[in-house]
């Protein structure tokens, strides 16, 4: 019997091209987000209770917190500290995780500790800051950064322990030196759990951020969101509430999600 | 240009996740001529490759030297000699492109990009230039790699298996590639094969290790020409003659 095994792809195709969330995907997903808007709609009209605001309400409480600039300028100002504890945290932690994934000594010592601060809760960390520095900006970005340091250094010690021995030799042979061997050799392998870090690392800051605010700060989104929650503004709460995410997601597409697709392009 | 005396003293490894503490090399001499091709043919495991890592300054724990003599009157920088280093696998920077990959070496030499473009014209991937390396074949990759050790012009020139798991055909092209590289860039090579064929069409001399720890069991010249070299039946019958 005969048999025909076809292919796939059309004629002048490429084959490398990736699948991508391209016009289809991007469609599915806009018709995901009306539905779930509808389902709020509804569940807003059987509770029709000030409690539950439905989708008008709350683009209402949006627009009344954006009239006097209060809701832009609170987001920049929750931002700001996050992504002034998010740099510290990286800086710090990724330094720290290739200290220790390269020498096994310092890991031995000093492993431990990274044990121990990956399970302290957020919480204590924030008021022992608060405690220790007073009620300052600096106190708040400490808090942050201390809860996120622990875990980017554990993923970028995974990521220097596997660094290739085979790739040093060579560059040491070739005598790169020190600032090109990190340049071409090291830090495009790390580059991955930069990426990882960075993500978990992003999603993880800006909801410590708001409880930083809403513990000792008198501005910002968490601020904003404790004041709400003292009125039971249900509407205010949600209003900020999804704006933030928006813009949280902007930052997830237009910057690190770009820079991913960068960073991976040699990838066959 | 370059002469290399190999004095190792002594050289073992260590005990280490329950393997023994092994003796690779006790006593051990070896001169290589200036301009020789010297093969280290041996049995794998003996360490062949272990004996390049010190000559290439990767290895740096052992009793004795390795002293590199340059030419009359003339000297080394005070790096030492240039040493290119073919290993095993390519070892090339997957996420450079490969013209990069063969520029690195030259580090901030303002034309290291146009010396990297014509090392890559002669060796057949001016085409490739612009790709990354995992998109090449493997015999592509030894290619790039073999280009990336000449656009060095090195005086040294350490090679461990650079054309295993290649196809005969592929292994073929390659040494010849191999032939004329050197014949335009003259250089002191250390070759590292188990391939007694391949020994006799390179080498200019052949050096046999066996026992541990190691040692030179034959020393052998081949006194072939450039065009003996091209011609597979000469290379056979001089393999014959000195391998039995």
């Amino acid at each position: 019997m005969a048999f025909l095994r076809s292919g796939t792809a059309t004629v002048g195709g490429t084959r490398r091209e990736r699948p991508r969330a391209g016009l289809g995907g991007a469609g599915t997903t806009l018709v995901s987000l009306v539905l779930l808007a509808l389902a709020w709609q509804a569940a807003a009209l059987i509770v029709a209770s000030p409690l539950l605001p439905g989708p008008p309400a709350v683009a209402e409480a949006m627009l009344r917190a954006s009239a006097d600039y209060a809701l832009p300028r609170n987001i920049l100002i929750t931002l700001g500290r996050v992504a002034a504890s998010f740099l510290v945290a990286m800086l710090l932690g990724s330094a720290i995780g290739i200290a220790l994934g390269r020498s096994r000594a310092l890991d031995r010592v000093f492993g431990p500790w990274l044990i121990v601060l990956l399970n302290l809760p957020a919480l204590v960390v924030i008021i022992l800051c608060y405690v220790w520095f007073g009620l300052t900006e600096a106190a708040a970005i400490t808090a942050v950064a201390v809860n996120k340091i622990p875990n980017v250094a554990v993923t970028l010690r995974e990521g220097a322990a596997a660094l290739s021995r085979e790739l040093d030799e060579m560059a040491l042979v070739y005598r790169f030196g020190r600032l090109r061997t990190l340049r071409h050799v090291v830090l495009p392998q790390l580059a991955p759990f930069f990426a990882a870090s960075a993500r978990s690392g992003l999603a993880l800051t800006w909801k410590i951020v708001l409880v930083v605010e809403l513990l000792g700060r008198s501005n910002g989104v968490g601020f904003e969101l404790q004041t709400a929650f003292q009125l039971f503004d249900v509407a205010t709460v949600l209003a900020y509430a999804l704006a933030f995410t928006v813009v949280v997601q902007l930052i997830e597409l237009t910057l690190i999600q770009p820079w991913e697709r960068r960073a991976n392009r040699w990838r066959r | 240009m370059t002469g290399i005396i190999l004095d190792i003293a002594e050289k073992r490894f260590p005990a280490a996740a329950g393997a023994p503490a092994r003796l690779i090399y006790s006593d051990f001499r070896l001169e290589v001529a200036p301009f020789g091709f010297l093969v280290l043919l041996a049995p794998s495991g003996l360490g062949k490759t272990t004996l390049l890592n010190m000559v290439a300054g990767l290895d740096p724990d052992f009793a004795g030297g390795i002293r590199f003599e340059p030419s009359p009157g003339r000297s080394f920088s005070a790096e030492g000699p240039r040493i290119a280093y073919a290993f095993q696998s390519p070892r090339l920077l997957p996420w450079r492109r490969v013209r990069d990959n063969v520029a690195l070496p030259l580090g901030r030499d303002p034309a290291a990009a146009e010396k990297a473009m014509a090392m890559l014209r002669e060796v057949g991937l001016e085409e490739q230039a612009d790709a990354y390396p995992e998109r090449l074949s493997l015999g592509q990759q030894r290619r790039v790699a073999l280009a990336r050790a000449f656009v060095l012009d090195p005086d040294v020139l350490l090679m461990d298996e650079p054309f295993v798991s290649l196809d005969e055909a592929g292994a073929a092209r390659l040494r010849d590639l191999l032939r004329r590289l050197l014949a335009r860039r003259p250089a002191t090579v250390m070759f590292v094969t188990h391939d007694s064929r391949e020994a006799v069409e390179l080498g200019t001399r052949i050096v046999r290790l066996d026992g541990v720890p190691a040692r030179i069991v034959a020393d052998i010249p081949v006194g072939l020409s450039a065009d003996e070299r091209r011609n597979p039946a000469l290379v056979e019958e001089c393999r014959r003659a000195v391998f039995g």
